[in-house]
């Protein structure tokens, strides 16, 4: 008893030393495992947000530096020879006997001369280096269709007008150039304006009558006196159409004669002479003499082009519109087609169908489908709406115009089809959401004033579930706006000047293809011909693209909001 | 006209006989047998004590032999009650007692809910509530119904209270001011909210909030207006409001109340009714009740002995 006695206080006082000492440690280390979390966390954001920033400023000190004309250098070489051109990237190598010296990349003009478009220039290659104060930069329309000719360095050398020199010291021709210049644009843009719309007025015209023709030649047959008629018809319309098409190739050959008589004679660096006819020079920039505020003005007007106007060079150079029109049109397509059907299917699910193993499988599916890769999507849309959807609607209601596909082909309204599916998950899902988060009480409260469940949603649940519905419209659309590749199968195309909406009747033609922001940074980046001289334009395009989803999240950010302070209680 | 009484509802019987019936009913007078918790829990029959006061009342809700079961457990046992027409009544008894529950099938409100079973009789005005040929949603535009916590629609104060007019297709714009005005001066909101009947109702308190629901209760002039504990979400002043609210409606409506506060029961109801266990224990004038209660338990509970 007393030995038991004396045992025990002792094998009380063992254990507890033991097992204070753990604790002390193990509240310190669970203190410290504390700490050690706030580091994650915070380090894991700061990681996505260094991500992020990073990705965002590379593209807009890239993108925004594109348009800024740098200084024009000429080079005399030690070999004798003289280049002259714009710096693009500068580096230090090592030669092959170990010096390490620097090397330039110059970007040189002039293309159909010299068939080069890059050239690294070492510094022991170089005998004396300039930056002339005429050099001009010009950029110009297409010389060869789909082409890339890049821009022309050179001094000017004279003024023609009808072949004859009328200034040979640069200031006038300058100032000549300047009189000129406007003018000669406006007429270029008069004569591609007649051959796009007027030309094409009358192609249509033809077109049409042929299309009747073949009408009557599906239904009475070739050698029926119906076919006979409508051939006669059809001959008359087609002389008509010549003959307007005639006065039109008149007034174009007329623009270009007095076109062709004002021209600028350069002189490259290495001494080639060209003359290159006004009407062809899109813009002309003394870049070395035109100061900040010429630089300024450049760099806004090339801003401008590149968002108001075509391509030019194959694309790397000019505007941008056909594409901010196309992912615009699409995004804005795919937003209709996506939100009525996402949130209806939605509605079904939460509200109508009785919940059970049916429809936990029906949203797991719903969830999968938001992984499954893209370019299976437009696999998809390839095959059931181009293919066969597509091909069933030409059968039917454009049989004239087969065999060439009308819908049977890839289109921006199958672009935006295949991109709504591609984006329901996230309607559905986000729907859903939205739709669980409405207090049942208010359901009650109606159900209570002897509402059917259709006023009910109609008139309580969807009003408030709007701002939750508008977070997956969000998200769809950032989602749509930045995919790229089921567009390249299903309608999206390098070059479509042609716009999905014009002045032609039926004015929406949702069978065209279109261009796409997202497709041509991948054209430019990794189509182009000359992909070190698109490099610029993939980032401008870039910043261009993020621009225009921060636009259209805004734009439905602030719906959204203005939405929740409708519903927003001061009392909870 | 259908009377209250205490014993087997209408149906055939009706006029004196029932008078007669409510002495029938109550034979177990005060001299009941000792524990009726005991006999409830042990699921023994046992007769609701119900006060021959009753008997005078014209009946609005009927309710016979009423039972509810949610999925296998049953909530309200062989209930027998009615409510009187222009009066105040109060459900009151501990949680889990089955009085919401019981409120809320009086407009079929538990038919929102998966696996609910009923079994026996209510009728509305005569009309049957539980019939295989009543339609539901006209069935609650006759019943108005005030929730535990407010809940005004996402919408403006003039809208939340002609809701359900418009849910039945009413365009007329005069009619409707009408209504509105109506509506909220029967509720004593109007000096409070007219000049604002076009901005959200969730900008109100929450005492107003539930005055606005109550408003838009009785904007379909309701046959019975069902309040399920009205105030138990708001601060004691919006409760005064409310409860005076309440006396002013008396008369007007007839009202079936669900609440936790005795003294609520006892300052607003004419009659109330004492529930244990999903069945209904005792129901009388509501001074009978408070004061000189039939049975122990009734009187443990009110006094605040358990409960």
């Amino acid at each position: 008893m007393s030995l038991t006695l004396e045992q025990r206080p002792k094998r009380d006082a063992e254990p507890r030393r033991e097992s204070r000492r753990p604790r002390r440690r193990l509240r310190r280390a669970s203190s410290s495992s504390a700490d050690s979390m706030v580091w994650t966390t915070a380090g894991s954001l700061a990681l996505c947000l260094i991500a992020i920033v990073g990705l965002l400023a590379l593209c807009f000190v890239k993108g925004s530096a594109t348009f800024w004309q740098k200084p024009i250098v000429q080079l005399e070489l030690t070999s004798g020879s003289s280049v002259m051109g714009e710096v693009t990237r500068e580096e230090d190598f090592t030669a092959e006997d170990g010096t390490t010296m620097r090397r330039r990349l110059l970007r040189l003009g002039n293309y159909e001369l010299t068939g080069e478009h890059f050239r690294w220039v070492r510094d022991d290659e170089i005998d004396s280096e300039s930056e002339p104060e005429w050099a001009l930069v010009l950029e110009r329309r297409q010389v060869l269709e789909r082409s890339q000719t890049g821009p022309f360095f050179g001094f000017p050398q004279a003024f023609l007008i009808d072949g004859e020199a009328v200034a040979t010291e640069p200031g006038e021709i300058w100032k000549l150039f300047q009189e000129q210049h406007d003018a000669s644009t406006a007429r270029q843009r008069e004569r591609q304006s007649l051959e796009k719309h007027d030309v094409g007025a009358t192609n249509r015209m033809t077109e049409a009558a042929r299309l009747e023709l073949r009408t009557v030649e599906l239904e009475h047959g070739a050698e029926s006196t119906e076919w006979a008629a409508q051939e006669q018809e059809y001959r008359r319309i087609a002389r008509e159409a010549s003959v307007q098409y005639d006065a039109v190739r008149a007034h174009i050959d007329d623009l270009n004669e007095e076109n062709r008589r004002f021209e600028l004679a350069m002189r490259t660096a290495d001494g080639a002479e060209q003359r290159t006819p006004l009407a062809d020079i899109v813009r002309a920039v003394p870049a070395n003499r035109m100061g900040f505020t010429g630089g300024v003005a450049v760099y806004f007007s090339r801003w401008r082009e590149f968002l108001l106007d075509d391509p030019r060079e194959a694309n790397s150079a000019g505007g941008v519109f056909p594409a901010i029109f196309g992912t615009v049109a699409m995004t804005l397509i795919m937003t209709l087609l996506v939100v009525p059907f996402g949130v209806l299917a939605a509605l079904y699910m939460k509200e109508y169908a009785k919940q059970g193993f049916l429809i936990s499988a029906v949203r797991i599916a719903v969830n999968n489908l938001a992984g499954v890769p893209s370019i299976v999507f437009g696999v998809f849309g390839l095959g059931f709406f181009c293919y066969f959807l597509g091909v069933s609607v030409d059968e039917l209601f454009f049989g004239t115009q087969l065999p060439n596909p009308t819908f049977g082909k890839g289109g921006i309204l199958w672009a935006s089809l295949t991109l709504a599916l591609l984006t329901l998950p996230v309607v559905i899902v986000a729907t859903e959401e939205a739709l669980a988060a409405v207090p049942s009480s208010m359901r009650e409260g109606s159900y209570a004033c002897g509402a059917t469940r259709w006023q009910t949603i109609r008139r309580i649940v969807l009003p408030r579930a709007l701002p939750g519905i508008m977070t997956g419209v969000i998200l769809s659309i950032s989602r749509g706006a930045g995919e790229v590749a089921p567009l390249m199968l299903v309608g999206a195309v390098k070059l479509a000047p042609e716009l999905p909406v014009d002045g032609v009747f039926p004015f929406v033609h949702a069978q065209r293809s279109f261009m796409h922001l997202g497709f041509h940074i991948y054209d430019l980046g990794f189509q182009s011909q000359n992909s070190e001289a698109a490099k610029p334009m993939v980032f401008t395009t870039t910043l261009l693209l993020i621009g225009i989803i921060v636009l259209l999240n805004v734009v439905a950010i602030r719906v959204r909001s203005r939405l929740r302070a409708r519903f927003s209680s001061v009392h909870v | 006209m259908l009377r209250c009484s205490g014993d087997p509802l209408p149906g055939a019987a009706a006029g004196a006989p029932a008078t007669a019936s409510v002495h029938e009913g109550m034979p177990s007078g005060t001299s009941s047998i000792g524990g009726v918790f005991e006999s409830v829990s042990r699921g023994a029959p046992f007769e609701t004590e119900t006060h021959e006061a009753l008997g005078g009342e014209e009946a609005v809700v009927g309710i016979e032999d009423f039972n509810l079961s949610y999925g296998d457990t049953q909530a309200l046992f062989g209930v027998d009650m009615c409510v009187p027409r222009g009066k105040v009544t109060a459900l009151i008894g501990p949680s889990g007692c089955g009085k919401s529950t019981l409120l809320r099938s009086v407009n079929r409100m538990n038919d929102l809910i998966d696996g609910v079973h009923t079994d026996g009789r209510m009728t509305l005005n005569g009309d049957s509530i539980y019939g295989r040929s009543v339609d539901v949603i006209e069935l609650r535009k006759r019943i108005g119904m005030v929730f535990q916590k407010p809940n005004p629609f996402p919408m403006s104060i003039y809208e939340n209270v002609v809701y359900s007019l418009r849910i039945d297709g009413v365009r007329d714009k005069q009619l409707l001011d009408e209504v509105c005005e109506e509506s909220l001066r029967g509720a004593g909101l109007w000096d409070e909210a007219k000049d604002r009947l076009q901005s959200n109702a969730l900008r109100m308190s929450g005492g107003q909030q539930q005055r606005l629901c109550i408003a838009r209760a009785i904007a379909a002039e309701p046959e019975v207006l069902l309040l399920d504990e009205p105030c138990s979400a708001l601060d004691p002043i919006a409760t005064g409001k409310v409860e005076d609210l309440i006396d002013e409606l008396r008369g007007h409506y007839s009202i079936l109340m669900v609440t936790h506060n005795m003294q609520q029961a006892s300052r607003t109801s004419d009659y109330t009714a004492f529930m244990y266990l999903g069945r209904l224990v005792e129901y009388g004038p509501t001074g009978d009740i408070f004061m000189q209660p039939r049975l122990r338990e009734t009187e443990d509970y009110v006094t605040g002995r358990f409960g």
